[in-house]
């Protein structure tokens, strides 16, 4: 490469790393000093103050369980479509996949439209029951769904294109020498979409760890990571505590994209 | 397709109709609860079109902004993103590979964190705090990564290495290979990475709603106003609003992108 193609590259470049730089990088790092004017201690709080911790837990256990869950159906729907033609198939796809581009508060008030106080259920239960009406939109059941809804399009639409590209011959070759259907998940489904689940699963962790809309319509009683921020920012201007447990949330988050970038693209899952 | 294995499958069947059932009976929910007249008491009452038109009076600017920083990202991303993204396919520095890897930052570190960033560091300038731009900046800063992604990978093939070799000894100059070979030859890519931006511009909240401030309003913004301080009908009807006037622009998007691909496609 000559000095000139060098240049002509970072010429290219400049403005995009300027803009980055300005807008990104440097407010970033003013937000990880930041902590700082108030001790050292402050970068730990959320190791050491019973009511960060215990919001950090809810957030990584609900994302956690709400990965499993969002991989488990998508595979299974993803597998299903993947196999069977039949008409309006793609409207079907189409109608699952659009919540992708709603905005997280909408989902919010699907769920409260579901299981709030005026919602479906408690209208139905009030009517079966004569008098009792069942919410549960406020609660953890109600994000639990919540962050299901919007996890969901995702995992359908990357596992029905994985699943089209498996081999059926695997499958056939198990089911002729006897191998029982749940056999079959474990040896032939699981290891063949392995490198879709890693994918798809990192990235509804990201987005559940950082969902903010959703917990923020919902006003739930169950405080993830992302509402606590909200709080101190805005309600006690504690600007260090924000930046701190932004920091403690941006982390866990990479972390999880880096390992399975890492490890998630070589062969060491088969 | 694969007609053969279309033999019963009763547990996913039941998984599938399940699932369809739980995401599409919200839609409809909402569709139905912006359009009667009384939600708690239900169809009866009878539809109306007055809750859509007071959500257009309350609320009507903030479609327009929406739309407007949603072109306004695609445009700033495609300026700034398809010449770095030609650096960086093109280039095997270290500082290229370490720049690609601080660009997907702020996809990967939560958006509350990115806005709080751009609150501490740029939150005393008042002109740009109090407006749009300031949203802008953000909504830019997130999409970003998802351009110079997609347009990056489509200058790797190998076929345009040679395309832009032969314009080179043929005499084009840099600015003739890259604006008359390069980009439109990358085009379809050009155009699924703004299908991306649009979209994610369009339903961002997490950034917007520490971003904006009472007289800059985005789409998502009002609505969680309207879910937190109005009555049901008026929630709804705004969702409903959300649906007609931005899922027809976004499929027009996504007919143009997929139409691109396929006469220009790689």
């Amino acid at each position: 490469m000559t000095p000139r193609q060098r240049l002509q590259l970072a010429g290219c470049a400049a403005p995009a790393g300027a803009f980055f730089l300005a807008f990104w990088l440097l407010p970033a790092l003013r937000l990880l000093a930041l902590p700082a004017e108030q001790g050292w201690k402050t970068y730990f709080i959320v190791l050491t103050d019973g009511r960060y911790i215990e919001s950090m837990l809810n957030t990584v256990l609900l994302s956690v369980v709400v990965t499993l869950a969002t991989l488990a159906i998508g595979a299974t729907i993803g597998i299903y479509l993947a196999r069977r033609s039949f008409r309006g198939k793609h409207l079907l796809l189409a109608l699952l996949t659009l919540p992708l581009s709603f905005p997280g508060v909408i989902i919010g008030f699907f769920v409260i439209l579901l299981g709030g106080r005026q919602g479906l259920v408690a209208d139905l239960s009030a009517a079966l029951t004569g008098g009792e009406r069942i919410t549960f939109a406020y609660g953890l059941l109600g994000m639990f769904l919540a962050y299901l809804y919007f996890s969901l399009p995702r995992a359908v639409a990357t596992y029905t294109a994985a699943a089209e590209a498996m081999d059926l011959q695997l499958e056939e070759a198990a089911r002729s020498l006897g191998a029982s259907p749940l056999r079959i998940v474990r040896d032939v489904w699981i290891p063949e979409l392995a490198p879709t689940t890693v994918a798809c699963g990192a990235i509804v962790f990201a987005t559940s760890m950082g969902a903010f809309g959703t917990a923020f319509t919902l006003a739930s009683k169950f405080e993830v990571v992302p509402i606590t921020i909200y709080n101190e920012f805005t309600n006690y201007a504690n600007f260090a505590l924000a930046a701190s447990l932004s920091i403690a949330l941006g982390l866990v988050t990479w972390l999880v994209l880096f390992l399975t970038r890492r490890f998630g693209s070589g062969d060491g899952l088969r | 397709m694969r007609t053969q294995a279309q033999k019963p499958a009763p547990f996913l069947f039941a998984v599938t109709a399940l699932t369809t059932v739980f995401m599409i009976a919200p839609m409809l929910l909402s569709v139905l609860a912006g359009l009667v007249n009384n939600y708690s008491a239900g169809i009866k009452s009878g539809f109306t079109l007055r809750w859509l038109t007071e959500v257009w009076e309350v609320y009507g600017g903030t479609v327009g902004w929406s739309l407007v920083i949603a072109a306004a990202s695609v445009a700033i991303t495609a300026l700034l993103g398809v010449p770095c993204a030609y650096a960086l396919a093109r280039s095997r520095s270290r500082l290229a590979r370490a720049f690609e890897e601080l660009l997907t930052l702020p996809v990967a570190v939560p958006g509350l964190a990115t806005a709080l960033a751009l609150i501490l560091a740029y939150g005393q300038i008042a002109a740009f705090r109090q407006s749009f731009a300031f949203i802008l900046v953000g909504h830019v800063v997130f999409t970003m990564p998802f351009m110079v992604r997609t347009v990056a990978s489509a200058f790797q093939r190998n076929d345009l290495i040679a395309l832009e070799e032969a314009a080179r000894t043929l005499g084009a100059s840099f600015p003739q290979r890259f604006l008359g070979v390069l980009v439109p030859a990358v085009f379809p890519a050009i155009v699924a990475g703004a299908l991306m931006v649009f979209t994610l511009s369009v339903g961002e909240f997490n950034l917007t709603w520490m971003l904006h401030t009472p007289l800059t309003r985005t789409l998502p913004v009002g609505l969680a106003d309207s879910y937190a301080s109005m009555r049901i009908e008026i929630g709804s009807a705004y969702t409903l609003v959300f649906f007609i006037v931005i899922l027809p622009v976004l499929w027009a998007l996504q007919a143009l992108a997929q139409l691109m691909q396929k006469r220009y496609g790689t």
